[in-house]
């Protein structure tokens, strides 16, 4: 057949590169209304519910059961239950409701009336939702710091990159597990060189990830998953009791976590019962609130792929972070990972929660080149810097981010990589030599650095946790070798476990150390002129770009 | 790798569905073993009922997951699973140890079908490999879903590094601490291989059985 020119062009750009799928109801292959998801219902008797969106008490599986006792308020379900979908729909919306109102309400309903709800909304009504929904005040931003070789002093240097470009809470992972302690001790030191107060975790398997936490090297957790069907849990060895057995050790040591969970996964894992991907995510954030968690991941996370294949997933995605606001949970809602080719593509999906602001509008803009990213590429990364800046600027809208110049970058590179190898030499760790120092203040990534003795870091890193160092170990060695204001970010970062004043929800630290969370820093947003607005000062970093031209530039 | 063109070409999302969905079928609908896909030679998979734990420390066990060379015989990229196994044995009979097969049946994690073929290695070591090609390295005393080395990103498994895959194994087998695999990372594997990523995951969970004991597997090139 002859090709038609234009559609050889269209075959070629990126957007086609990308996977597509037609839904397929049998296997879950559905964002949102799949034939097979429950019809909405309640039935209350002393008390208890005897059913829920059309099965009976006895039929319960064991999310079912979770959710009826921990997640639904008996004593308004029945009303709530029995309002129209679009009412509650425009409760959302309506500027004139108030958010405690909403919050109050949605305490009474089921995962399949919930959905229902979302279905009858558009994306703008749901981004107006997500505006006077979300827990915090002020948005908040999060990002990724890994590479490719677990290289610590790049990490310590992108680390304090990024916290001093704006990112509240960071997060590491590995590429061989083993080096998990050395990541999150360079994390650790890079963010509190980049910004006091910035917080770090480290995605690792689940007890690795609390014994991290519990030693202070890190200051919280976000990988405890959560499912929407029984089988992955089972899959998993977990049931949302033993979930929220993990939850309470974080808080019983004083530390911030939250669950994550995703439209895709139990598509992923192959067990989705043929429900559609939103019902069951719904049931995974009513799982969270019924375990008594803070906050959540959401927003399909690391299967986006899923989710973005079929009809109105992307959609889908922003319900599941509205959804997650609704129920008064802190939401770190996902433009993490890569799902297109298309930078036209994976723009227009970042909008949906940068326009409204969430608390981590990413939970995972990648902090390094995603050729690094560990997480397997984010949705933006560093060479994204300055397009993230300037749509802040464009739109008036704060990202989290801010511009910075290229000397400043360099200092704290620099002073983290010199920091982290102080503190390697204080507790007798493989040698940082002065130039894998100069050239992790100079690198864009991995690709730039030298290599390091992999076996040898590895066995100092198992070493590390036999020897029982703790974050006040860090704190001693910077100390010592001259890094006060290092060591004192560090020790005012391991009192907030005693005070727990950041295990409200959506708590993040200033640089002062004073926690900014839902509690004393509540949206209240009401339609214009209310809730979050960019301050003069805040608004004047973020306008401040070098590439604008000034009138003092022209000589005429 | 020839899915990758595949899916440039692909203009309508209908096409694209039925592509995928044929392809899976092609593999899935053949209940008898061994069809190799094109290009790798065959291997022939006995079972030999339940597997038993090793005694000796000079074996590694490779855990199938339920699907592998049984219901589908190719990764996500293609790759004919007899020769992604042959290269695994290879790798290591290469530091001189012996490599036992088995294949898990009670689940289709890979970190879990790994974890319990751990269980029954003489050495307390296993490799553990979906049909999509995802593998991991596991050790006995490690929790599940921790691991020696983990290889998420199928699409990105080539032979040398199911060899290599073998190798390491192998060496932790004898008590050292190689160097591990070197990791690739390619951020546009998820756009363009997550959807089928799922679909030859489900094709596997369906064959999980609940409770099953893992099986010996004697293996023939």
């Amino acid at each position: 057949m002859r090709k038609q020119k234009r559609f050889e062009v269209l075959a070629a750009r990126p957007v086609n590169q990308d996977g597509f799928v037609v839904e397929w109801p049998e296997v879950g292959l559905i964002a949102m209304g799949s034939p097979n998801d429950p019809t909405p219902s309640i039935k209350v008797q002393n008390g208890q519910v005897i059913e829920m969106d059309g099965i009976a008490r006895d039929k319960f599986d064991f999310i079912d059961q979770f959710i009826a006792d921990y997640a639904i308020d008996v004593s308004i379900t029945e009303k709530a239950m029995a309002m129209e979908d679009t009412a509650i729909a425009k409760m959302l919306v309506d500027v004139n409701v108030s958010r405690d109102e909403v919050v109050r309400l949605v305490r009474g309903l089921t995962p399949a009336k919930i959905v229902a709800v979302l279905d009858t909304m558009n994306v703008v009504e749901m981004m107006m939702a997500v505006q006077k929904m979300r827990a915090r005040k002020i948005p908040s931003n999060q990002c990724h710091i890994t590479n490719v070789n677990d290289n610590p002093v790049l990490i310590a240097a992108d680390g304090a990159e990024a916290a001093m470009r704006g990112f509240d809470e960071m997060e590491t992972t590995v590429a061989v597990v083993r080096y998990a302690p050395f990541n999150a001790l360079a994390l650790l030191i890079g963010a509190q060189t980049g910004r006091a107060g910035t917080l770090i975790q480290c995605a690792l398997e689940e007890a690795t990830e609390l014994q991290l936490g519990m030693r202070g090297i890190t200051a919280y957790a976000e990988t405890i998953s959560v499912y929407g069907t029984e089988n992955v849990f089972v899959d998993g060895d977990d049931t949302p009791w033993s979930k929220a057995f993990l939850a309470s050790a974080y808080a019983s040591r004083g530390l911030k976590m939250r669950f994550t969970s995703g439209t895709g996964s139990e598509v992923q894992m192959g067990y989705a019962e043929g429900k559609s991907m939103l019902y069951l995510e719904v049931r995974c954030i009513m799982v969270t609130k019924g375990a008594g968690v803070q906050g959540l991941q959401n927003g399909s996370v690391s299967c986006v792929g899923v989710p973005a294949a079929v009809p109105s997933g992307i959609r889908a995605i922003l319900a599941e972070n509205l959804c997650t606001t609704m129920l008064d949970l802190e939401v770190a809602s996902s433009n993490d990972q890569t799902f297109t080719h298309s930078d036209i593509r994976r723009t227009a999906r970042t909008l949906m929660q940068m326009l409204p602001g969430t608390d981590f509008i990413c939970s995972g803009y990648s902090g390094v080149p995603n050729y690094d990213n560990m997480f397997a590429g984010s949705n933006w990364d560093v060479d994204d810097y300055d397009d993230w800046n300037i749509i802040q600027r464009d739109l008036k809208v704060d990202g989290g981010l801010r511009p910075a110049s290229e000397d400043e970058v360099i200092a704290v590179r620099n002073k983290a990589a010199r920091a982290l190898q102080a503190v390697f030499k204080e507790l007798g760790f493989p040698a940082i030599t002065d130039a894998e120092v100069e050239a992790a203040t100079y690198a864009h990534g991995s690709k730039d650095v030298p290599a390091r003795n992999v076996v040898e870091d590895i066995k100092a890193a198992q070493e590390m946790m036999n020897r029982g160092i703790t974050g006040l170990d860090v704190v001693k060695a910077l100390a010592k070798n001259g890094f006060n204001d290092l060591a004192t970010n560090v020790l005012n970062l391991l009192k907030q476990r005693i005070s727990g004043d950041y295990l409200h929800t959506s708590a993040i630290l200033d640089k002062d150390f004073n926690v900014i969370s839902a509690v004393n820093s509540r949206n209240d947003y009401r339609g214009p002129g209310t809730g979050y607005r960019l301050s003069e000062e805040r608004w004047n970093e973020i306008k401040t770009i070098s590439q604008a031209i000034k009138p003092s530039d022209f000589d005429v | 790798m020839s899915q990758e063109k595949g899916c440039k070409r692909m203009q309508i999302n209908e096409q694209m569905i039925r592509e995928i969905v044929m392809q899976v079928l092609q593999s899935v609908e053949q209940p008898q073993p061994v069809k190799a896909a094109a290009g790798g030679r065959a291997v022939k998979l006995v079972e030999k009922g339940e597997a038993r734990p090793g005694t000796k420390a000079d074996e590694v066990l490779i855990a199938l997951a339920p699907a592998f060379g049984k219901y589908q015989n190719k990764t996500i990229v293609n790759i004919p699973h007899s020769d992604v196994l042959r290269e695994m044995i290879a790798g290591i009979e290469e530091e001189g140890l012996r490599a036992r097969v088995v294949r898990v049946l009670r689940t289709s994690d890979v970190a879990f079908a790994a974890h319990d073929a751990t269980k029954l290695s003489g050495s307390g070591i296993a490799i553990g490999i979906q049909s999509r090609g995802t593998a991991v390295i596991h050790q006995k005393d490690l929790p599940p879903l921790s691991n020696l080395e983990l290889f998420p990103q199928s699409p990105l498994l080539d032979l040398e590094a199911y060899r290599a895959i073998g190798r390491n194994a192998a060496k932790y087998a004898k008590g050292e601490s190689p160097t591990p695999v070197p990791t690739r990372n390619d951020q546009m594997a998820r756009p363009k291989f997550q959807a089928k990523a799922a679909v030859l995951h489900i094709k596997e969970t369906e064959h999980v059985v609940q409770g099953a004991k893992p099986v010996e597997l004697s293996v023939e090139f």
